[in-house]
């Protein structure tokens, strides 16, 4: 391996506290899926623009593949494993998804549901315009969108916020 | 089969979970990325800056000299160790490897690959491999490509053509000479592609115990697991692809035949766990995804009654520094030359042309949707001609449900169709008379506003006819595909499909056929995806051919059990198979429900109870089903006809644009399609697959493209510049139901997996033009973005 | 190739803005610093950057201020600490009444990601010409504090920005704070009103131009002030004092509108690149101009009695 120097990161995700040593220039999305073997967080451009890698920073969606895992540090993660409940099922608004077939190939599933859950959160009820503009920073290729559209509708008219 | 459409099914058609999506939405899926071997290594690859070059040195040491870094591959060891890859057409000279070896074709193509232990490090490493190049000579327009003395991309093969034929069926210049009208129009489909959110990925091992190569892969290819074998120089049987892999969206371009080839060289040769994630930007340029960039000439020869008798159609398409399948996307369009349309002559010239860009691969619709762009922006421009409406132009000529099945000169038989109540359909969802009227309010108030139409079809049921047809030494016939079914000694229901899948819901399809032939809840059944060396014959999911071939192959494996269960209960009941009833797994004698022996019971028989066995039958319960694609079996005629594709689904769209007449900024204000691809197995799904296939006929029609510098530089390689639509750029979608079954699928079924793109280009194009049209402009390329769209008003400004 | 890790640095999360400036005159333009990093981390991706320091400045307490002006006081500040996350400026209540343009601004400002993690100081320390809030910045006449270890610098947005992706700052520097003037008066009559419109290809892309403008309007609708100035339209964002000092004392119809438009087109200088040639800029230029301060004017009126 190579002799770069290792930063200490100590960051809460999905509720666990994790600590780990790595080099400056490790991704969040990479410390994610590689250092702590969370693959649900997916890469799709790793240059800020497709939204596949959202997660929830202090309860917030950010692109986690323009963001270093050591500016984390000391900071608090949910990620889409985070959205479960705890045996894996589906979440509220994860059901929603599924009930409405948000989702196709599933790649870009993981960033919608999180961009979803933040918009929820905030707004219970939103309109079609904001939902459209809540995830207007994820692209997905299978679905055109309707059935996500859709699906945070349901979510929103079953007074869910994601998560339990 | 059901004749009345959509009823009468117990699961098929229904309103129901698929067995996929709660993996995808609590982020388990099984990506190529999410696979960590133990000791794995990681390439990065060194790319071509040049569009022509040749390659006068190669200098690793100092890359080598890195820690962590493994390997360095380059051409010359790649191309000595491997067999070259083949290419789609009969062009022996157009040779490839994954790795340039001596000569770069295009900027982006693949030099050399780095092996180190991480990604990052890779990176570190390539950056300090030295290449002396020297430019040549290059060529990047596919007309120049192919005029006297132009550069050629491969020397050996003597030309840049790769394939050009003059097809004609019927009398063309007796019909033309008939015609009272004739029009001649040129139009061109940008480059552009599927462009998924995953990039292509695959991880490999070697095992040099078993002498066995374990592939993981983002895949969606016919024959993979056989052309890496053979490039490899290995037996079919010491290639092991897992098919279980889900695939983070392809539509077509996930071939990675050179991907694999490349990294199974340097798992096999290191001895290590390898594997290449493209990033974003190496997809973009150098991971053979561009997609069709074709010239279409068209002549139209009509009556002034509206009456088309005869069509003309040259295509030019670009397919880059390569062959690969490339040439074949003109030829599937053969089998729906006419679209939806009566028209009794036809002359096709499909030339496939070799430039210095990135090479062509598979996109949704194998060329049928630049095609039927091409056909409809002739069918507009007859009513312009005309003063005809586009509606009743279209319904003239349309084919008549009564027609079918109906032959089109080019040999091939549509099954079905209705296609008058289907565009009725279209209409009254987008609330025509509306539509109507809101464009000539926004016209009278100033704005720019058009209304778009078309009609178009998607054949479905992916046979491989247009290899043969493109090149006789290819003498494919079959694209069969196929499904095991087992049940097991609990009773629990097992499917077996043989590819991976991308999005389709493949799992689910299974599922609810199964399901509907053996009477069980799809809930409680499995589906599985085989690896490669236990799999059946399958040749993946695309031409929109697996709820017609994988559904078709389910039912008829699941036919098989259901005759074993009725041939026990037979022999064990004492009565013949005709006096007997099955209901939901249960087999009872008619008219004697208490004569009964239940699932559990059969299930018992078959797998323990040998001395209540028919005699004759094999012990144990399970059924394979191997199905040839129907009406598939066939090589073309001398001159050139050929049954394609079995089904014929059918869509029609209909759309109202507004343009800022400032800004020339297009906006979607209303989407309606209606949609035909006869009975849905499940709705959720194909209604799924139609809604992208619009988003991504958007995105063909106005936002995306593959740009090239004037030195053969690709402008557009990031998100930041090749821009796939988001959530605000595709307006709410309605979609219109319709169902004309097809005579020959299992049940009625046709396939659906390329809807929704094959006519939303041609009917957003539409729709800008007639937007246009007040100002006496038009456009006839794609993508239509604001700043085309803008010079266009410019011009026409200027010319009043 | 085209990397997309970035290559090897060495990172530093000072506490104090004295430490990092400090860092930043250690390491000198080996070091960068980084906030939300929202440009700064693709670019680095693509090793088009790479610093051999990266100081992250994003937790800095002294960079999070939001200090509204005293009641009363005519044309004060509103001072902004660099490292306010664009988010928090959105959602601030007192940010957006006391800032209605930069409020505006921040809605064409990326995505709620985007905007979750970026800065308002990072956004003008970039320097990109179509950056809304560089634009605001310069429209307003903030002022720039820039600080290092010898102290402070101040420096007006409107000289900050050089060339693209170039500015004043010195590599040796960090933006503290950015002054917006607020435009208020005891005067009940004067109506005041704001707009800001870009064009890009998708929504959320980088513009390919972008305009805003602010208008004060006496009772007569007569314009008492005005600024204005476009983005994308030349080398950096573009104020257009001139232009809006033309305006003095126009009422603002068509042809007044026109004439500063036409005005403002004569000062730009775009770039064409492959979504938009050079013309089709400067055409956009002139419309957006167009319509901000028609729809400035808009905004001003629906304000009357309110």
């Amino acid at each position: 391996m190579s002799d770069e120097r290792l930063y200490s990161v100590s960051i809460e995700v999905n509720g666990t506290l994790r600590e780990a040593q790595v080099p400056a220039r490790l991704t969040l999305v990479d410390f994610l899926r590689d250092t702590l073997r969370l693959t649900g967080t997916h890469a799709g451009c790793e240059h800020g623009i497709c939204g596949a890698c959202s997660v929830l920073l202090d309860g917030e969606p950010v692109r986690s593949c323009i963001m270093y895992a050591v500016q984390a540090d000391g900071r608090k993660l949910t990620t889409i494993e985070g959205l479960a409940q705890p045996d894996g099922s589906p979440g509220a608004l994860q059901d929603a998804f599924c009930e409405a077939h948000a989702t196709q190939c599933g790649y870009c599933t993981p960033g919608m549901v999180i961009a979803a859950h933040a918009l929820l959160e905030a707004n219970p009820a939103p309109a079609e315009q904001e939902i459209r503009e809540a995830i207007g920073g994820n692209l997905c290729r299978c679905t055109g969108y309707q059935q996500i559209v859709d699906a945070i509708k349901l979510a929103a008219d079953r007074g869910s916020k994601g998560g339990l | 089969m059901s004749a009345t459409g959509q009823s009468g099914f117990r699961y098929i058609g229904k309103k129901r979970r698929t067995k996929e999506d709660p993996r995808f939405v609590t982020g388990r899926g099984r990506f190529v990325a999410d696979i960590a071997l133990p000791g794995m290594k990681h390439v990065a690859l060194v790319t071509s800056p040049h569009a022509a070059a040749r390659i006068k040195a190669i200098r690793t040491d100092k890359a080598l000299a890195l820690s962590g870094v493994q390997y360095v591959l380059t051409g010359a060891e790649l191309c000595a160790g491997t067999e070259a890859l083949l290419p789609g057409v009969d062009a022996p000279k157009v040779t490839r490897y994954p790795l340039a070896h001596g000569v770069v074709r295009y900027a982006g193509e693949w030099v050399a690959a780095v092996v180190a232990d991480t990604r990052a490090l890779a990176e570190d490493a390539a950056e300090k491999i030295e290449i002396d190049y020297e430019a040549t000579e290059y060529v990047l327009d596919p007309e120049k490509s192919i005029a006297p003395g132009a550069p050629l991309v491969h020397p050996a093969h003597g030309s840049n053509v790769l394939y050009r034929r003059k097809f004609v069926w019927g009398p063309v210049e007796e019909d033309f000479a008939r015609a009272e009208h004739k029009l001649a129009l040129r139009v061109r489909w940008g480059r552009s592609a599927t462009v998924p959110i995953e990039t292509f990925g695959i991880a490999a091992q070697w095992d040099p115990g078993q002498q066995l190569l374990d592939v993981w892969a983002s895949i969606q290819m016919p024959k993979y697991p056989d052309q890496i074998a053979r490039a490899l120089r290995l037996p079919g049987n010491a290639v092991r692809v897992h098919f279980d892999v889900d695939v983070g969206g392809s539509y077509g371009v996930k071939r990675g035949i050179k991907h694999t080839v490349l990294v199974g060289y340097l798992a096999k040769k290191l001895g290590m766990p390898v594997r290449l994630i493209e990033d974003r930007l190496e997809n973009m340029r150098g991971g053979d995804m561009h997609g069709p960039d074709r010239i279409f000439d068209l002549q139209l020869a009509f009556d002034s009654d509206g009456t088309i008798r005869s069509l003309k159609i040259r295509a030019l398409d670009d397919v880059g520094a390569y062959a690969g399948r490339s040439p074949l996307q003109l030829g599937k369009p053969v089998g729906a030359i006419v679209g939806p349309y009566q028209i009794h002559s036809v002359e096709y010239e499909p030339i496939s042309v070799m430039t210095n860009k990135t090479a062509q691969e598979a996109v949704r619709g194998f060329g049928q949707s630049p095609t039927n762009y091409a056909l409809e922006s002739g069918i507009d421009a007859v009513a312009r001609h005309l003063g005809m409406d586009r509606i009743a132009l279209r319904k003239k000529n349309f084919i008549r449900k009564d027609q079918f099945p109906y032959l089109i000169p080019s040999g091939t038989s549509y099954d079905s169709g209705d296609y008058h109540a289907v565009l009725d359909k279209a209409l009254a969802a987008a609330d025509y008379p509306a539509l109507v009227a809101a464009r000539d309010a926004a016209r009278k108030a100033g704005r720019l506003a058009g209304i778009g139409i078309s009609s178009c079809l998607e054949p479905s049921g992916g046979n491989s006819s247009f290899e043969p047809l493109f090149n006789p030494k290819n003498e494919t016939t079959t694209w069969m595909d196929s499904c095991l079914v087992r049940i097991d000694l609990s009773g629990a229901i097992t499917g077996v499909m043989n590819t991976s899948s991308s999005g389709q819901g493949h799992e689910t399809l299974v599922a609810t056929v199964l399901g509907e032939v053996l009477e069980r809840d799809p809930d409680t059944i499995r589906v599985v995806h085989a690896d490669s060396l236990n799999a059946l014959p399958s040749n993946s999911p695309v031409g929109s051919r697996m709820a017609i071939m994988l559904g078709g192959a389910a039912a008829g494996a699941a036919r098989k059990i259901k005759a074993t269960l009725l041939a026990i209960a037979a022999h064990n009941l004492h009565k013949d198979v005709a006096e007997l009833e099955y209901h939901e797994g249960s087999v009872s004698v008619k008219g004697e429900p208490g004569q009964t022996l239940s699932w559990a019971q059969l299930v018992e028989i078959a797998h323990r109870k040998f001395h209540q066995m028919p005699p004759g039958l094999e012990p144990g319960l399970q059924a394979k089903f191997v199905w040839e694609v129907p009406t598939g079996g066939g090589l073309p005629t001398a001159d050139g006809r050929i049954q394609m594709y079995p089904c014929f689904s059918f869509e029609a769209h209909v759309v109202l644009v507004e343009i800022d007449p400032e800004t020339g900024q297009p906006k979607l204000a209303r989407y309606a399609c209606g949609h035909d691809c006869g009975v849905m197995i499940s709705p959720d799904i194909v209604h799924g697959m139609t809604f992208g296939g619009i988003a991504h006929g958007i995105g063909a029609a106005l936002y995306e493209k593959f740009a090239y510098s004037d030195n053969g530089q690709l402008e557009s390689q990031s998100f930041m510049d090749y821009l796939i639509p988001s959530a605000l750029e595709v307006p709410a979608l309605t979609i219109a139901d319709h169902c004309t079954p097809s005579p020959h699928t299992t049940f009625g079924q046709k396939g659906s997996g390329e809807a929704g793109y094959l006519g939303a280009p041609a009917a957003i194009a539409c729709a800008v033009n007639d937007a246009l049209a007040p100002l006496g402009a038009s456009i006839a390329e794609l993508p239509m973005t604001p700043l085309q769209i803008w010079t266009r008003m410019q011009l026409a400004r200027a010319g009043n | 190739m085209v990397p997309m890790k970035a290559a090897p640095f060495e990172y530093a999360r000072p506490e104090t803005l004295s430490e990092a400036c400090s860092l930043l005159a250690e390491h000198g333009p080996d070091a960068k610093l980084i906030a939300g990093g929202q440009s700064l981390v693709p670019m680095m991706a693509m090793r088009l950057a790479r610093p051999a320091w990266l100081i992250d400045i994003a937790r800095l307490a002294e960079l999070q201020h939001l200090t509204a002006p005293a009641e009363g006081h005519a044309d004060e500040v509103f001072v902004v600490g660099a490292g306010v996350r664009q988010c928090v400026m959105e959602r601030d209540a007192r940010a957006c009444a006391n800032l209605p343009l930069l409020a505006k601004a921040l809605r064409w400002v990326g995505h709620v990601q985007t905007r979750n993690r970026g800065t308002i100081g990072g956004s003008i320390a970039h320097g990109d010409t179509s950056a809304e809030i560089a634009l605001t910045a310069c429209v307003l006449d903030a002022m720039l504090e820039l600080r290092d270890t010898a102290g402070v610098t101040e420096i007006s947005a409107r000289e900050f920005f050089l060339a693209p992706m170039v500015t004043a700052i010195l590599p040796e520097q960090c933006l503290a704070e950015i002054r917006f003037p607020v435009w208020r008066s005891a005067d009940k009559n004067i109506q005041r009103g704001c707009a800001f419109e870009e064009v890009s290809v998708r929504h959320g892309d980088f513009a390919l131009v972008s305009a805003c403008a602010q208008l004060e309007l006496d009772a007569d609708g007569r314009c008492l002030r005005a600024e204005l100035g476009l983005g994308g339209a030349a080398p950096t964002p573009l104020a257009l004092p001139e232009v809006g000092a033309q305006l003095v004392g126009a009422k603002l119809d068509e042809q007044a509108i026109s004439a500063a438009a036409a005005a403002a087109v004569e000062l730009a200088d775009p770039e064409g690149d492959l979504h938009a040639s050079a013309d089709y800029r400067r055409h956009l230029a002139r419309v957006l101009v167009e319509r901000v301060l028609r729809a400035a004017q808009q905004d001003a009126r629906s304000k009357v009695g309110t």
